[in-house]
């Protein structure tokens, strides 16, 4: 197939860029590990009595959040490509129009299991050790990894509306700060206001963060990971289609 | 002789604003062609229609035979192009850009190591291969950027104001370039603010202005056309001004134009200045200043269309 070969270029691109340039490795190395530690000996004996105890909680719960914050840097990325002149370079070249966007999704899916992994070896390393089987964590990964696809959608959406990248990182976090906090994926829903609780039980993050926990903790997952699979599907079905139809709006602009 | 590049009647719309508006354009085989106008003008839109970024509106293009809406993907295999803006991965070191491009054209890891080696050692960036593209200066930038469209060795190239930005050594280095590819048989379309540039450069040369080709030929024919220089005088009464450039106009043979208190107007005939000095000196006008300065961009759009050359406030597209 000709199209992959360009494609497994680009994504090569993606994945140099980070090697290269120490403050995005920053980004997916020191970051999530930040977050972790932080939530954990700040928040965890607040919240769960000691560090300890609420590491099993809040690992799965920023194993999520930092796979959502990873793809701001979809768009962030495309963004950049766009109006750096980057992207035309590769119009110009003759290979298929859907490899330039493509080879920067499936380079972050590859960036995302990398966080994934780090964020499970930095846990194992404080303490966490799995409560289920490797069969059970093989499809938390699998679950985060799919919905990240879906999502990054909606960030290749804001990377192709945005002005420039900073607009990109401006607008990502902002949307995602409300959606991952007011959400079961760091603290039990239940001492959250009443009127709060509607939109958390509503919201993905908290069905993905449960279904997160189910698989590494144990507890009924199945119900969740449906959810969470659902709301992914619905998200792609969305998105993309929006995101192409904006991206060849953009360029047919000039 | 065969056409490398051939335009008929393209068309261009822009919600509304037509930035081209029925081009013609053909560029013979091995020749370079300087697309020439003012911002606006249009010149960056007859590009990307060129390179298969941008569907015309109306009207046919065709590069090395192939229609640039029907075969773009012939199209896109034998042309190179660069932009305004030095198109690189500032993410990737100057190397790896060259890589990038060629494992993308098809060649193996090794060719692509090796077509990059050489085309780094050929544009002086030996030294730079492997830092970050970010770090160059903007004249290495710019030559990252012409060795990135010369990987695939396209038979026709396509650089968007080449020298926009460059200080006058990197501009000479980059002439010197353009001028090895045309020897090498390479068909240019550049795009240019400067006359200068054209002159420098090109076989022959289009005036664009508001979407329309207003002039085109050899550097000499256009500037036989407008006038090789531009008489300009000063008079030290304002109020004069339009006596005097009446008395210029009829000594000179040539339309003067009054701008204030200078009066100028398009010579070819450098042994007009004491003519015309004696002219204003019989009328009874003080010129406190008078002078010959060679044909710029200005002129040439003054001399053809009657406004001056520079961008117009609320037109940006060929910054887009």
């Amino acid at each position: 197939m000709n199209g992959l070969r360009q494609t497994l270029t680009l994504a090569w691109r993606s994945l140099v860029q980070v090697r290269r340039n120490p403050w995005e490795l920053g980004d997916y190395s020191i970051q999530p590990i930040l977050f972790l530690v932080l939530f954990l000996y700040v928040f965890g004996g607040a919240i769960a009595g000691s560090p300890d105890d609420y590491l099993e909680f809040v690992l799965p719960g920023v194993i999520v959040m930092n796979m959502l914050f990873v793809t701001v840097y979809v768009g962030h990325g495309l963004n950049t490509d766009l109006t750096r002149g980057v992207f035309d370079r590769f119009r110009a070249l003759p290979i298929p129009r859907s490899a330039p966007l493509a080879g920067r999704i499936l380079a972050d899916v590859v960036k995302q299991a990398l966080c994934i992994a780090l964020l499970l070896a930095v846990g194992y390393l404080l303490g966490f050790r799995l409560a289920t089987s490797f069969v059970h964590l093989l499809g938390m990964i699998v679950l985060v990894l799919v919905f990240a696809l879906a999502f990054s959608w909606v960030m290749v959406l804001v990377g192709v509306m945005a002005r420039d990248p900073e607009h990109v990182q401006l607008f990502g976090f902002t949307a995602l700060f409300p959606l991952t906090f007011v959400s079961s994926a760091f603290v039990p829903v239940e001492t959250m206001p009443e009127w709060l609780q509607g939109f958390v039980y509503a919201n993905p993050v908290s069905l993905l963060a449960d279904a997160a926990r189910a698989l590494m903790n144990g507890g009924p997952a199945a119900t969740p990971a449906l959810g969470s699979l659902l709301w992914a599907l619905g998200i792609a079905l969305v998105f993309a289609p929006l995101s192409v139809y904006a991206l060849n709006r953009r360029l047919a602009r000039g | 002789m065969s056409r490398a590049i051939e335009v008929q009647g393209l068309v261009r719309d822009f919600a509304g604003t037509r930035a081209l508006d029925g081009v013609n354009l053909a560029v013979p085989t091995g020749q370079v062609l300087g697309l020439l106008g003012p911002n606006g003008a249009g010149k960056t839109t007859v590009v990307r229609t060129l390179a298969t970024l941008l569907a015309p509106t109306a009207g046919q293009a065709w590069v090395g035979g192939f229609d640039v809406v029907r075969e773009a993907a012939r199209v896109r295999e034998i042309i190179g192009l660069t932009g305004q803006y030095a198109s690189v991965d500032e993410k990737l070191t100057g190397r790896e850009n060259l890589i990038l491009i060629g494992r993308l054209l098809g060649l193996k890891r090794a060719q692509a190591r090796g077509r990059a080696d050489a085309l780094l050692a050929d544009f002086a960036l030996d030294e730079a291969r492997h830092r970050l593209a970010k770090t160059y200066s903007g004249g290495m930038r710019r030559r990252l950027d012409l060795a990135a469209s010369l990987v695939g060795r396209p038979r026709i190239l396509f650089l968007d104001e080449p020298s926009t930005g460059l200080d006058p050594r990197a501009r000479r280095d980059l002439w010197h370039r353009v001028r090895q590819l045309q020897a090498d048989g390479t068909t240019v379309l550049l795009t240019t603010q400067y006359l200068e540039e054209a002159d420098a450069l090109a076989d022959s040369i289009v005036v664009l202005d508001q979407g329309r080709v207003i002039a085109e030929g050899t550097a000499a024919q256009l500037k036989a056309r407008i006038g090789a220089r531009t008489l300009y005088v000063t008079v030290a009464d304002p109020a004069l001004a339009a006596r005097a450039a009446e008395r210029i106009t009829t000594v000179a043979g040539v339309q003067a134009q009054v701008d204030g208190e200078q009066i100028s107007a398009p010579v070819q005939d450098p042994g007009l200045l004491p003519v015309v000095l004696r002219a204003l000196d019989e009328a009874g006008i003080e010129v406190s200043e008078l002078g010959l300065r060679g044909a710029s961009l200005d002129d040439v759009f003054l001399a053809l269309t009657g406004h001056c050359g520079r961008p117009r406030p609320g037109e940006a597209e060929d910054v887009a």
